[in-house]
């Protein structure tokens, strides 16, 4: 008995901390989050009625939580395009034989290292919605200013206003955050594919094209998955960066999960809060955990 | 490896430690404490650590300081957020049952949440300790006023149906500053005058000064027996005037700068109608506070007056101080709210914030000459509550149709506008 304990004691013990610490700040409070998203806890007002799931049926009835879902869409979409689409590409350009690699790799992944409320008080200034063709044009900043300065003035917009699109505006500033990150990504991708396969489909006689579709891609599709989760599962959880550049919370343009579950807790609407939480942890387990299923049944491999 | 263990382990510690000093709120009944016998010290919540909101708060100290001078003040302001901020912080230490010895909180419909959550000590009693009801005007008293208890004392009153006016930008424009328009469509007038110009006619902010805008232009054309009745259900939320009003709003809205979504507070808006970008700005009036600041001169600089159609109707807020149930220092936390409630503290107080004393005993001979003004109208006018500033609504109702305004900045929809305030007035009237 003795010997078991000893066998297995320490391993428990150095665990035990950060599971008891885990188990009540993160897992004890997910149950605790979902009960109070069963009550009728809609004001200051302590109530402890249980309604089942009749706040979650409302939410998704409710045309602004649709409204705040469809955002969502948009945003991860253009999210995740945009940071692939620049992260490959930079990735593909520092992969060729050329100087100053470790240059460049350093100034596109630097934008990583700020913090997402630090860049998005810079992004409100650039992304101000103010154009020179306006009443008060004279007083236009940023993104809008520096197109109408080099002859682009057409191409002034109202970013993150515009009560359509606006939520992709918001992209803008996390694919330049991010990019980087999904470029690290990629060329360690490339890295890890050795020359001789290369080499081997040159002498076979294939095109730089083939080689890439048939030979290379295909080695990179892992790297793509992790990027894809990675940035996706940011993207459902982004609410720092919106906050800082849209200076009030309660705007409806650009309302997503996160910030409308934000305007509810702050209006003591705690059932519908921890009900718009636990959409969003589904959301993100969603991605998440088909992913690491598929890591760990990899790794076995 | 052993030292990596013991620090875990004194984390460990120190989590179940923290967990365990969160839960014992005291219960004990307060009723019996007297200001007089007040000493320690007074943990005193509020969102005014900065500007002129700063200096009012030191002035009362100061009194505070005389009034009581065994009692200690002990400064727990929160910044940021125009008081969202501190808000939520407000909430976890309440739920936490670890409430400061007072708070600050808007007077009226904000105040519900707290007394409908059984936070707050009724302070009837001390009302009627200190004659204070005889003191503060009785249209406020009424507001202040829930089944018959008080749970809070004013300490200012501030009016939010003021419109400031760049005197230069308006004679620019041929219009008279010193004869304000008289109803909306005269003022629409006036504003395409300006548009002319070139520069913005109507200054406005991000979403909560929109909201303000909304409730200016609903009092504006539902009147004040209207505009009350929005909020206990005499009046018809889908009827043919709120249409109009709706309507009224988006024109509005033509007027105002593009990029209002961007400016972070009220203070940007106001401050395009002193630079001389914009014509008008209609905000509360501790607007006043800034252009007093920033040296300009009423009259000269810049004119103020009533939003056109509102001339005789005092829109108000108060900020106001409670006693909530379960405070550490409740005797000292009493000595707090009789300096609050006091006519030096409120002289003291409102001179430096702008705002006009809710105690109508205070001394205001060397008051702004707004303020002399607003005092003049605040003592005539009919008083309605805000609705922007949590006087009118409970906060979740505020929050509901905020998201509504902010919706119709985009989509400018004037029927989705009326039928979802319609459904947040369903939803929430009693």
């Amino acid at each position: 008995m003795l010997k078991r304990v000893k066998h297995w004691g320490p391993g428990v013990l150095l665990l035990a901390p950060t599971m008891i610490l885990v188990g009540i700040f993160v897992y004890w409070l997910i149950i605790e989050n979902f009960r109070v998203s069963l009550t009728n806890q809609h004001t200051a007002k302590p109530s402890n009625k249980y309604v089942g799931f009749e706040n979650y049926s409302n939410l998704l009835a409710d045309p602004n939580f649709q409204h705040s879902l469809w955002n969502l869409l948009i945003l991860t979409i253009v999210f995740l395009g945009g940071t692939l689409i620049f992260g490959f590409l930079w990735a593909w350009i520092l992969e060729q034989p050329a100087k100053g690699e470790g240059f460049f790799r350093s100034v596109y992944l630097f934008p990583m290292s700020i913090s997402f409320i630090a860049s998005g008080v810079v992004w409100r200034w650039l992304l101000s919605s103010l154009q020179t063709t306006q009443p008060g044009g004279e007083r236009t900043t940023g993104l809008n200013r520096l197109l109408d300065s080099v002859g682009l003035g057409a191409l002034q917009n109202d970013w993150w206003s515009d009560p359509t699109w606006g939520i992709a505006a918001i992209a803008v500033p996390a694919i330049w955050q991010l990019s980087g990150y999904v470029m690290a990504l990629f060329l360690a991708g490339f890295r890890g594919i050795p020359d001789e396969l290369r080499e081997a489909a040159r002498i076979d006689g294939c095109t730089e094209w083939k080689l890439y579709r048939h030979v290379i891609f295909p080695q990179l599709s892992p790297v793509m998955l992790s990027a894809v989760i990675i940035i996706g599962h940011m993207s459902l959880k982004l609410f720092d960066l919106i906050r800082a550049i849209v200076p009030d919370a309660n705007t409806y343009d650009v309302q997503v999960p996160a910030t409308l579950m934000w305007v509810k807790y702050i209006g003591s609407d705690y059932a519908d809060a921890a009900a718009i939480g636990t959409i969003l942890l589904v959301l993100v387990a969603l991605v998440v955990i088909p992913y690491l299923m598929y890591t760990s049944r990899a790794e076995k491999r | 490896m052993r030292r990596r263990l013991s620090l875990l382990a004194g984390v460990a510690t120190l989590g179940l430690t923290l967990a365990a000093c969160g839960g014992g709120a005291d219960n004990t009944p307060s009723d019996s404490s007297n200001a007089k016998d007040a000493t320690g010290k007074v943990g005193v919540f509020t969102w005014w650590a900065d500007g002129s909101e700063k200096a009012g708060l030191d002035a009362l100290v100061k009194v505070f300081g005389t009034d009581f001078p065994n009692v200690t003040f002990d400064n727990l302001a929160v910044a940021g957020g125009a008081g969202s901020q501190a808000k939520s912080v407000l909430a976890a230490q309440l739920k936490a049952g670890n409430p400061p010895d007072s708070f600050q909180a808007h007077a009226g419909a904000e105040l519900q949440d707290y007394i409908d959550a059984d936070q707050l000590e009724d302070l009837s009693s001390f009302y009627k300790d200190n004659d204070l009801t005889a003191q503060f005007p009785k249209d406020l008293v009424d507001r202040l006023t829930v089944d018959g208890k008080i749970y809070s004392v004013p300490s200012n009153i501030h009016r939010a149906n003021v419109v400031w006016a760049n005197v230069e930008v308006l004679k620019a424009a041929n219009v008279d500053p010193t004869k304000p328009a008289a109803d909306l469509d005269a003022w629409f007038a006036d504003m395409d005058k300006i548009k002319a110009t070139g520069k913005i006619p109507l200054a406005v902010a991000g979403s909560w000064t929109q909201v303000q805008l909304f409730e200016n232009i609903l009092l504006s054309s539902l009147g004040t027996d209207g505009y009350n009745g929005l909020w206990d259900g005499k009046t018809d939320w889908k009827g043919a005037d709120v249409t109009k009003a709706i309507t009224a709003y988006e024109k509005a809205l033509t007027y105002t700068n593009t990029d209002r979504d961007s400016l972070s507070d009220w203070a940007p808006a106001t401050q395009l109608v002193q630079d001389g970008a914009a014509a008008y700005n209609v905000m509360g009036d501790w607007a006043e506070a800034k252009f007093a600041q920033d040296g300009d001169k009423p009259g000269v600089d810049y004119v103020y007056f009533p939003t056109p159609g509102t001339a005789g109707t005092f829109d108000f807020l108060a900020d106001s101080f409670t006693l909530p149930k379960g405070a550490p220092n409740p005797a000292g936390a009493k000595a707090w709210l009789t300096t609050i409630g006091s006519a030096e503290g409120q002289t003291a107080f409102n001179k430096v914030k702008g705002s006009i004393p809710a105690n109508t005993t205070a001394k205001t001979d060397d008051f702004s000459e707004y303020q002399k003004s607003a005092i003049k109208d605040f003592g005539q006018d009919k008083i309605v509550s805000s609705l922007a500033h949590g006087a009118a609504v409970p906060v979740a109702w505020l929050n509901d149709l905020s998201t509504a305004v902010s919706k119709f900045g985009g989509d400018k929809n004037v029927d989705g506008l009326q039928t979802s305030a319609a459904e947040i007035a369903a939803k929430f009237a009693k």
